[in-house]
């Protein structure tokens, strides 16, 4: 076994462990340790793929950034234990299932039935060959000059949408 | 290089950094403490050994021998593994700061940094937004209601200023048009110091600095008129060692980076041009890196002994409203001159 491999399985364990770990706790704090936990084994198999940006910015954007504002939120509600939502409507429980049997088909299927001569999959090769920055960087500002600005602008509006609401009076 | 002689040699080098930062930590805190009373003109701790010289070993025993005390309400694998994080994010940054130029050791090619990894710079962004963690965990696990006002307070603060510290650094990234540090520095010939061409980012860099080491002016997480100890009140014994050693890690690590962002790191102006010899070069210019460190350290210091806190909410509109805007305008000002100049 080579160093890769040993590597893919330690790092696929933690994050197995840590999400299964991160839907059962019953304190919401907790949860959100094994989400940040989750996020590392996810992206040190990143930088396995040889994406070291996106490897980088999971952990700047969703460690550093989104889980702290959760935190932020986690803490200053200061919520002990969460009701059990099941326990209050029976019917939720059945449409959850529901969708995690879907979710999981859906894995599954992508895991065993795709084979490796599939047009997704040439892609998913070609975007490992060009993992790093500059050649992120060189593609997002020629080949996907548009969706790139498309996406911006998007994020714009929702910004802009997000002052609008949080102001308390219209004028 | 076969694979074994770079593990040795990498090994080599993490150790040597981490002896000396231990020992730079606990000696930052002598110096903190004799520089503060040399300001307030007091006499400082001056009983340990010559001048008080043996005083950090002195404080390292202590606070080794005394009880540690968890609190009965608090989350105890959280406050356990809090200044566990504090710790390792502290001291695994330094690995892509390079402390000097390329040498000759005994018939090896060393590269004096211990990884120098082309996104180096996106590697110390992603590990101090980690080292909030350390603090907000801290602050909720103690159960205590000063520790969680800590807590909050810490996480807040530093996101908003990681903001301005962001577009601060993507105006050097622009000039060097390199993520990684040694780059960065070779990129600062001469009298290019990235401070004095772009002298607005580097003020937003330095403020942001501060805020992001919970340092005063912006140590509301710790306030100790208003919130005990902030998010350390519970801690006792080695565990709030760990964060004071921490804080002081990251004081360091923040002047190291500010030297090697905007201070042109090792670089001495035109020491090439005078001809003294390889090696002779090579000592000078690891000793400036450690000099304009240390410079920045005791203005740290300095900073903190002669400017009152800010309120929280001056804190916030400092953040958001002045530092963020700057460093746009900073990122817009590279941008011009680099379309001027090439």
């Amino acid at each position: 076994m080579n160093l890769e491999i040993i590597l893919f399985i330690v790092l696929a364990l933690v994050a197995v462990v840590s999400s299964v770990a991160m839907i059962t706790r019953p304190h919401p704090v907790i949860s959100a340790v094994f989400l940040i936990l989750n996020f590392f084994a996810l992206s040190g198999l990143y930088l396995l793929l040889n994406a070291q940006f996106i490897a980088v910015v999971q952990v700047i954007v969703y460690a550093g950034a989104i889980m702290v504002l959760f935190l932020f939120v986690l803490m200053l509600l200061n919520t002990n234990k969460e009701d059990n939502i099941f326990k209050q409507n029976k019917a939720l429980k059945i449409f959850a299932i529901a969708i995690a049997v879907l979710i999981f088909a859906q894995v599954a299927f992508l895991i065993f039935f795709s084979s490796p001569s599939d047009a997704l999959n040439s892609q998913v090769a070609e975007s490992v060959q060009s993992g790093t920055i500059q050649q992120i960087g060189t593609k997002l500002y020629t080949d996907y000059i548009l969706p790139f600005e498309a996406a911006g602008f998007l994020l714009l509006a929702a910004t802009i949408g997000a002052l609008v609401l949080s102001k308390k009076k219209f004028e | 290089m076969s694979i074994l002689e770079i593990i040795i040699i990498t090994f080599v080098k993490i150790l040597f950094i981490i002896t000396a930062m231990l020992l730079t930590v606990s000696y930052s805190v002598y110096f903190e403490r004799r520089i503060s009373a040399w300001i307030q003109t007091r006499l400082g701790p001056n009983r340990v050994g010559w001048e008080g010289i043996l005083q950090p070993f002195a404080d390292v025993f202590k606070l080794l021998l005394k009880e540690d005390i968890v609190p009965e309400k608090s989350n105890k694998p959280l406050h356990t593994l809090a200044p566990f994080i504090a710790l390792f994010v502290a001291f695994s940054t330094y690995a892509v700061i390079p402390m000097g130029p390329e040498v000759t050791i005994f018939g090896y090619k060393v590269n004096l940094v211990v990884a120098d990894v082309n996104i180096g710079i996106l590697y110390v962004l992603a590990l101090t937004s980690l080292g909030v963690y350390g603090i907000t965990f801290a602050g909720w696990s103690s159960g205590s209601k000063y520790s969680l006002l800590g807590g909050v307070r810490a996480s807040a603060q530093m996101i908003s200023y990681e903001v301005s510290m962001g577009f601060s650094i993507a105006g050097v990234v622009m000039m060097a048009s390199s993520l990684s540090p040694v780059a960065i520095v070779n990129s600062q010939y001469g009298w290019m110091w990235n401070a004095i061409v772009q002298p607005i980012g580097f003020i937003t860099f330095v403020i942001s600095a501060f805020a992001e080491t919970n340092r005063l002016p912006f140590d509301l997480p710790e306030a100790e008129p208003e919130l005990v100890g902030g998010y350390h009140t519970e801690y006792s014994s080695m565990k709030f060692a760990s964060f004071f050693l921490a804080e002081y890690a990251n004081m360091i690590i923040a002047s190291a980076m500010i030297v090697t962002l905007y201070l042109g790191g090792w670089q001495v102006p035109y020491i090439d041009k005078l001809g003294l010899g390889e090696t002779l070069t090579t000592l000078i210019q690891v000793g400036a890196f450690f000099a304009k460190i240390g410079a920045l350290i005791f203005f740290f210091i300095w900073v903190r002994w002669s400017i009152p806190r800010f309120r929280y909410d001056q804190l916030m509109n400092i953040g958001w409203k002045v530092m963020f805007p700057l460093s746009l305008l900073n990122v817009v000002w590279v941008a011009v001159v680099l379309m001027i100049f090439n």
